[in-house]
């Protein structure tokens, strides 16, 4: 590929920077998305800072320095855009996120709404009944034995808890999927998946915003947890809509690839489920360390403030630089047998939910489902077998499948 | 370098050697101390590092902050006055010989 594939016209001629490795690899593409462990080797290895040719960007790969990108927001900031567009040249394709894409102190104040919203405090009221739907769902999908893993299970479960725990109506939720897929495809560069999601987002656009008005949502859920934070006087109301929001996007479909890797994990690794069987209070970490192994969130790009040395190359003001989740988990200079799926891994540290002051704030209510569903399988299920032909889905962001059909038995 | 100990429910503690900066959190997980956690790797996000602080250290470990006060009222065991989140505990030569006491769970 040549270097002049650019993001469109009016982005200026990059030049790769001197020192640094430059390498002709599409991390947006169906050929990464097949097979993006090879690549992220050659990512890691080649330097710890590289330029990727194809979209003018800088990018690192290794464990040190994603966490080190991750914990310097002020250098590395989201305001300008965690996606290949950049807000200061680029309207976003919808209203800026804002927490997400939001600095401190801003972030700060809406961050601290949220934090609260989905606190540990928080979670113990809906653990039990998280709990029983999850074991609902394992029984219900005992008696099939025959199944596929992603629609039946990996999407199924996390529908059948989350819109009620939001306080969503019934009508509409067909377009909380859909929505997803396009906000993490829309942090892509212009391709073909970020071009169609955006083409048919109306839709699902305008079932999202009249979903977060607070007459929408019912008392006692997340949603209208934000709102009345509003009373409070801690966020204003136009602000309410737009946090509510931020948990529609990033709530569902991200717990919908976590718990479907799990379940890719222990279909592929039946010394782990057995393991997993063997003691199921391994279940939350047996969940995090799927978390880590697939990161089902790849990818986040910052853009530098100013210039800065990172790694011993200076990087000027105003450049992306993309940071692989999915390889810094993956970093043997971090890991001890990185590739492998160890339901018994300490894995504090992984970047799977990010790190620093933007770090996943809907992680416990992630672990939460995961924990709960693997704790099921683990009481109930005795042997899990792929039974059909494995199916990748593709997204600029978000990896996982798009079909797993699985034979489970009973314990 | 600061040594800490960890004294497990069942009453056995566990001497470590710390570095200076790094967090009680971080030098438990790095030397495998069950019963710390850490699931959010120290962004005080989590209360799975919770401990409580042996009499006498309380008083000479920096303020607690808003987050970690919020959370410490969420984490999975009892809250008492001298409870922490031992990633926000930064340990220096001064707190050489500080005495954490684990919880008998942390979810
Ligand atoms: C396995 C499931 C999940 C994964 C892998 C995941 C991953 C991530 C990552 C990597 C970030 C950091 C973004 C950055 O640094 O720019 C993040 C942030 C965020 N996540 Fe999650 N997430 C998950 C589940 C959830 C859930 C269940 C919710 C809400 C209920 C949620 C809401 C958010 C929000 C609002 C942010 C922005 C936080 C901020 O900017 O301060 N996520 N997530
Ligand atoms: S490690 Fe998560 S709060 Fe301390």
């Amino acid at each position: 590929m040549s270097a002049t594939s650019r993001i469109d016209a009016a982005t200026p001629e990059r030049s790769a920077p001197a020192g640094v490795p430059r390498l002709d690899v599409d991390p947006f593409s169906t050929e990464f998305f097949e097979d993006p462990h090879r690549i992220h080797d050659v990512l890691r290895e080649a330097g710890p800072v590289v330029w990727l040719e194809k979209w003018g960007v800088y990018g690192v790969a290794r464990h040190a320095e994603v966490h080190a990108v991750l914990n310097d927001p002020l250098t590395f900031c989201s305001s300008r855009g965690v996606g290949l567009s950049d807000f200061a040249k680029e309207k976003p394709w919808r209203p800026q996120s804002i927490i997400l894409e939001a600095d401190p102190p801003a972030h700060t104040r809406t961050r601290a709404v949220l934090a609260q919203v989905l606190s540990p405090a928080a979670m113990k009221q809906v653990r039990e009944h998280f709990t029983a739907m999850a074991a609902a769902k394992v029984d219900e999908l005992l008696a099939r034995r025959s199944f596929d893993a992603v629609a039946d299970l990996a999407e199924a479960y996390p529908l059948s808890v989350f819109p009620d725990a939001m306080g969503l109506k019934q009508e509409g939720r067909e377009n909380l999927l859909p929505y997803a897929s396009l906000v993490f495809n829309a942090f892509g560069p212009p391709n073909q998946l970020r071009q169609e999601a955006i083409e048919r987002s109306a839709p699902h656009q305008a079932y999202v915003a009249a979903q977060c008005q607070r007459e929408n949502l019912a008392p006692g859920g997340f949603g209208a947890c934000i709102h009345a934070r509003a009373d409070a006087g801690d966020i204003t109301a136009e602000e309410a809509p737009l946090l509510v929001r931020s948990l529609l996007s990033a709530g569902l479909d991200t717990t919908v690839n976590g718990i479907g890797a799990a379940m890719y994990c222990l279909a592929r690794f039946p010394d782990q489920l057995a393991r997993l069987r063997s003691d199921p209070t391994l279940a939350r970490n047996a969940f995090e360390e799927a978390i880590r192994f697939e990161s089902p969130v790849q990818t986040f790009f910052r853009t530098t403030t100013r210039e800065v040395e990172l790694a011993g190359h200076r990087i000027g003001e105003g450049e992306k630089v993309l940071m692989f989740l999915g390889a810094a988990n993956r970093d043997p200079r971090r890991w001890e047998n990185p590739d492998r799926y160890d339901v018994t891994r300490r894995t504090s540290g992984h970047v799977g939910f990010g790190s620093g002051i933007h770090m996943c704030v809907g992680q416990l209510l992630a672990r939460l489902e995961g924990e709960v569903m693997l704790a099921a399988i683990a009481r109930k299920v005795a042997s899990i077998e792929i039974s059909g032909p494995v199916k990748r889905r593709y997204n600029n962001t978000l990896r996982g499948l798009e079909s797993l059909p699985i034979t489970i038995s009973p314990a | 370098m600061p040594s800490i100990t960890f004294v497990h429910p069942d009453g056995r503690a566990q001497r470590i050697d710390a570095s200076n900066g790094e967090s009680a959190m971080q030098a438990a997980t790095r030397h495998d101390v069950g019963g710390i956690l850490a699931e959010c790797g120290g962004n005080a996000m989590c209360a799975t590092c919770h401990v409580y602080v042996d009499e006498g250290w309380l008083a000479r470990l920096p303020a607690m902050g808003d987050d970690e006060d919020a959370l410490l009222d969420g984490a999975a065991a009892e809250r008492r006055a001298n409870s922490r989140l031992s990633c926000q505990i930064k340990l220096a030569a001064d707190l050489d010989g500080l005495v954490l006491n684990l919880p008998d769970r942390q979810l």
